[in-house]
């Protein structure tokens, strides 16, 4: 005889099917939480994989299949005579230069413009040969002897307008070049929006003569990578980086990773909480047939097949809601393409209309979520249900409520102690993994003291004496069982504090958001060149600019790109005037340093630099910039929302004399008193020169403020569905478990009706217990989700997106949420309550079946 | 002090020098001693508190007692663990309860059929058998009905059925007709005399019924000082 046997099959498929035919509708209400959590984060995945995919692919068809390329680290360019030096290393068999321009075409669409050398392009990126309208054969002949002519892919065609062999108007910094559309670009994809034409028109007409943005390596076959890597280190210049492949993947992912990631992590919120609905339905199925399974126990099934039967049942529960989810979840993200695009609102894939990326790896991973947090939903409810004695259980019909236990707190202090201490942990692989795991041990913490809290708080109206019958029912039963009142509650203490947390969050954003703009933009009128990263407004313009009547001051700075690591997108240096002894005046200041001491030239980086960097104040750190390297000293770290991969700012005089570039992209201008912005306008456009008026924005600080709050909000509008998403699994998880609570105790209020309590009485007893839920679930919802909040404040956001903010309590939206959640919670029991009164009271309390 | 009667083959259930305490201290009952042989039938019957379940509960192995043993066909279930003690329930006992404990999800015949399911028969096999011996307690082609649909009286027929489906050496019965009217009670009495008397297992009672008591060999009275066996007349 076996000591003990695994469950048997069949018994399963009897017990499982009995009980789902028998309350279709909460395995129905469980599946479907955990569908929607599997199918939301399933397609944001999705959306976020095939836009990530896209973005490769066009970064691929801008590099071509170059195996190795040197990039210049801003857009000025290096010096071309490191060509030759590269060409003549040992391990190249090819090299290609390249002039990488960023141009507009009529419609004022961005394109990027490349010039080549079509022979040596040819051998190391052939995918950027042109091929001639109309005379495929005769591309590189073409392109090697029309300097004007023009060819471009295909999105770049259509966007053009322009008829093969007309001139076709493109413009830069450097101004406008009207070139002779010849032909198209068939080895680039149909999205991709780029111009190759010959590289000594680029150089000529859009770049600088003498200086390349880009060279492109074919490398011998059998060379040792590591060794030519080096050996091409030691030939760079100051201004120019190596790239890999690698690298560029690196960088690409890093681009938008933290935006991606906490996506993902807002959708596995309402898995989560499909996970505590699962939870709350097998605690209630469990309880309601505890009796039952101290039969089977009696009858010879062991503990250990008693709690494979109640996983078993949970995992049934997860196959059928993640495989639901993985299909809604696959619908979901091809109509999000068709219908969005690859972007969700972060703005990092704008634009970009990507196919579907089936990834089955996380196909794998989304069905295994869904199963695990299904399975954990039932593991408690299992190991309270093998810990039952069964000839208890049989005697008392599995009610085993005993008012004098007292709630523990020892596990939920320990989840809470964990919580705080994984909040303190630094991220991993620059994601805030510590962050997330705090949140979830938080919430489970919270959601384990929930009886303690519910007994607590409701201590003191137990102790009232002369209440009426429904509150005095209602208040005994919730003191005396707070064990059930907390599986009632877990689900909208789950969604709510993880509401509040959210709203707690993205108010704070965008109050310091708001607050950093007014301090931003101080003054009147702005005005930005686009494109403008060389060249721009020279002395001259700048001299008639600020010459203009009506204007008290204009301060110009330079903006432009600059790359200091081979795997971290650029950062902004921006060239304005600081004042020294105050920079505060200039900038959002979070920390400062002490004057520098000697040559050291200050700069102010922002908080994303400082983080992604590695750099406080009071630190030193070498900036590439005029083709030569700067030891430059942190002054302080400022407040920066716009540039998430890190800005520095220097004094523009210094600027100036490290690099020798006089020209500006951006002006601030203040008005004289009384001057009125709208007539101003119009003159400072008349006044900027011809070929830079079409590329420039004058923009008044309302606008711009207003351009960036809607562009917060729609960043953040995908956040807010994920959000409400959860809130409705979470309601629904009440709704269901209250009436399953309420429909569960038929005969208590049969046996009510029967000494005498009115029909009108246990409704008002239902209503009660429910607000009195609703009211403990919406405080412990609240407190939780302050908690967390600051853990999204303090951890999460820092370690995500590298920037801090202020706290702001929205407690408008707190208030409005306990009302509503008081008001679902006492509706739900007293129709839940109808139901279980429309029966016999006779009836209800028949000791059988 | 009860004297052992002698059996006349190896006893079923052997309990010796039995003491119970309950939480708190207080003995329950001591030095309680009983065998029972196939086919034997024994009621316990005592006062409300006096322990009668609780022995039913020692003897399942669902409870452990303070002192002395408890041995089934030979095996004594102190040295058992929980699984072996499961595991002899579920091979070589059957339960009635007061209470039916009929799974109100599980059609009737696969009530009945639970305890060879668990015993890893197949569920065929296992639902065939059940459908006959639905016919032999009185309630032929009800197998795919449901407990709302029947009477107490019957329900209990259907406990009785499962009880007997494995072919169990002991049947342990708590009060089985304690929630059923005089009529019915003796109906299904008589149902389970002649049915244990056929499968030929030892049935351990405990009542307060005056008829229960009537289709036993012994009856005992169990005391706070074991067992004291009231012979009739």
């Amino acid at each position: 005889m076996p000591a003990d046997l695994p469950l048997r099959p069949v018994l399963l498929r009897w017990m499982v099917g009995g009980e789902w035919r028998a309350h279709p509708g909460r395995v129905i209400v469980a599946a479907l939480a955990i569908a929607i959590g599997v199918a939301l984060g399933y397609a944001v995945h999705l959306v976020n994989r095939s836009a990530l995919d896209e973005f490769a692919r066009a970064v691929q068809s801008v590099s071509g299949e170059a195996d190795l390329q040197v990039h210049a680290t801003q857009a000025a360019g290096f010096d071309e005579a490191l060509y030759p030096k590269l060409a003549r290393l040992p391990g190249i068999a090819h090299a290609s230069p390249v002039v990488e321009v960023q141009a507009t075409l009529p419609d004022r669409s961005q394109i990027t413009l490349l010039g080549l050398d079509v022979f040596r392009a040819a051998q190391v990126t052939p995918g950027l040969i042109g091929r001639p309208a109309g005379n495929p054969g005769q591309g590189l002949r073409d392109m090697a002897l029309g300097e004007d002519a023009i060819y471009l892919s295909q999105s770049a065609l259509l966007a053009s307008k322009t008829p093969f062999g007309q001139p076709l108007t493109l413009s830069t910094a450097k101004g406008h070049y009207a070139a002779r559309l010849a032909g198209t670009l068939p080895g680039l994809g149909p999205n991709r929006r780029v111009a190759v034409m010959d590289i000594a028109t680029a150089q000529w007409r859009f770049g600088t003569p003498g200086r390349l943005q880009r060279i492109d390596l074919a490398l011998r076959p059998g060379v040792s990578l590591a060794r030519l890597e080096d050996d091409i280190r030691k030939v760079l210049p100051p201004d120019a980086e190596l790239v890999t492949p690698k690298s560029e993947a690196r960088r690409s992912d890093s681009l938008s990773r933290a935006y991606r990631v906490n996506l993902e992590m807002l959708a596995m919120v309402a898995l989560l909480t499909g996970g505590f609905l699962v939870y709350s339905a097998q605690s209630l199925s469990v309880a309601r047939r505890r009796s039952q399974f101290a039969l089977l126990r009696v009858l010879g099934l062991s503990q250990r097949g008693l709690l494979t039967q109640i996983l078993l049942e949970g995992f049934a529960v997860g196959v059928i809601g993640a495989l639901g989810g993985l299909l809604l979840g696959l619908g979901l993200a091809t109509a999000a393409l068709q219908l969005l695009g690859g972007d969700l609102g972060g703005g990092f894939f704008a634009g970009s209309r990507p196919e579907l990326s089936f990834d089955p790896l996380a196909t794998g991973v989304f069905l295994g979520l869904g199963l695990a947090v299904a399975m954990a939903g039932s593991l408690w409810p299992a190991l309270e249900a093998g810990k039952v004695q069964p000839a208890v259980a049989l005697k008392t019909s599995g009610d085993t409520v005993d008012p004098r236990h007292r709630p523990s707190l020892v596990w939920p202090m320990i989840l809470l102690g964990a919580g705080g201490l994984a909040a303190l942990a630094p991220p991993i692989l620059d994601l805030p993994l510590f962050g997330y795991g705090a949140m979830a041990l938080t919430l489970a913490g919270g959601i384990g003291a929930m009886p303690w809290l519910a007994r607590t708080l409701l201590s003191p109206l137990n102790r009232l004496n002369n209440l009426l019958p429904a509150p005095y029912l209602a208040i005994r039963r919730l003191w005396g069982a707070p064990g059930q009142a907390a599986v009632a509650l877990c689900g909208i203490v789950a969604s709510t504090s993880l509401m509040v947390a959210m709203a707690i969050m993205v108010s704070s954003f965008r109050g310091s958001v708001d607050d950093w703009l007014v301090q931003l933009l101080p003054s009147d009128v702005y005005l930005r060149v686009a494109g403008a990263e060389t060249g721009g407004l020279d002395p001259t313009a700048q001299a008639r600019l600020a010459a203009l009547p009506g204007l008290a001051r204009i301060q110009f700075r330079r903006s432009l790109t600059l790359r200091l690591s081979h795997d971290q997108p650029p950062i902004t240096l921006i060239a304005t005037p600081i004042d020294r002894q105050n920079p505060g005046r200039s900038l959002t200041l979070v920390r400062q340093a002490r004057a520098p001491t000697g040559s050291q030239v200050p700069v102010w980086v922002s908080e994303p630099m400082s983080r992604l960097y590695h750099v406080k104040s009071g630190d030193t750190f070498v900036l590439p910039l005029g083709g030569k390297t700067h030891r430059v000293f942190v002054a302080g770290v400022w407040r920066d929302y716009s540039r998430p991969f890190g800005a520095v700012a220097m004094d523009a005089v210094a600027y100036t004399r490290m690099t020798g570039d006089t020209g500006r992209s951006e002006a601030a201008i203040d008005l004289k008193p009384g001057v009125a912005a709208a007539g101003v306008l119009p003159v400072l456009r008349a006044a900027l020169p011809a070929d830079l008026a079409d590329r420039t924005d004058l923009a008044l600080p309302k606008d711009l403020r207003r351009m960036a709050l809607t562009i917060f909000d729609r960043s953040f509008a995908m956040t807010y569905a994920l959000e409400a998403i959860a809130i409705l699994v979470g309601m629904a998880g009440v709704a269901a478990t209250f009436s399953a609570q309420t429909l569960a105790r038929t005969r208590e209020f049969g046996m009510l009706r029967h000494i005498g309590v009115t029909r009108g009485q246990v409704l008002a007893m239902l209503a009660l217990e429910g607000g009195l839920l609703g009211a403990v679930g919406s405080l412990a919802g609240l407190a939780l989700g302050a908690v967390m909040g600051q853990i999204l404040i303090q951890v999460i956001n820092p370690q995500s997106f590298n920037w801090t903010m202020d706290t702001r309590w929205p407690f408008t939206l707190f208030g409005l949420l306990v009302a509503a959640l008081i008001t679902a919670a006492a509706g739900t029991a007293v129709l839940a309550g109808r139901s279980a009164l429309s029966g016999d009271a006779i009836r209800s309390v028949r000791e059988d079946w | 002090m009860v004297r052992m009667s002698e059996p006349i083959t190896a006893p079923v259930l052997q309990i010796s020098d039995l003491k119970k305490c309950v939480p708190g201290g207080r003995t329950l009952f001591e030095n309680l001693n009983l065998g029972l042989s196939p086919g034997e039938i024994v009621v316990i019957m005592g006062e409300s508190g006096a322990g009668k379940s609780t022995l039913l509960n020692l003897v399942a192995g669902l409870d452990q007692a303070d002192f002395g043993a408890i041995t089934v066909e030979g095996r004594d279930l102190l040295t058992l663990s929980d699984d072996g003690r499961t595991a002899l329930r579920r091979d070589r006992i059957g339960f009635v309860f007061q209470a039916f404990h009929i799974l109100p999800h599980l059609t009737l015949a696969q009530n009945i059929a639970l305890p060879l399911v668990l015993g890893r028969h197949p569920g065929k096999t296992a639902l065939d058998r059940a459908n006959g011996l639905l016919a032999a307690v009185g309630l032929p082609g009800r197998g795919e009905d449901y407990a709302a649909q029947l009477s107490g009286g019957e329900l209990q027929r259907i406990a009785i059925a499962r009880a007997l489906i494995h072919q169990p050496a002991l049947i342990l019965a708590d009060e089985p007709t304690g929630n059923l009217d005089p009529e019915t009670a003796e109906r299904v009495l008589d149902l389970f005399r002649s049915a244990v008397r056929t499968s030929g297992a030892a049935t351990l009672m405990v009542t307060h019924s005056e008829r229960a008591a009537a289709i036993a060999d012994r009856v005992f009275i169990l005391t706070h000082n074991g067992l004291v066996e009231r012979h009739a007349g």
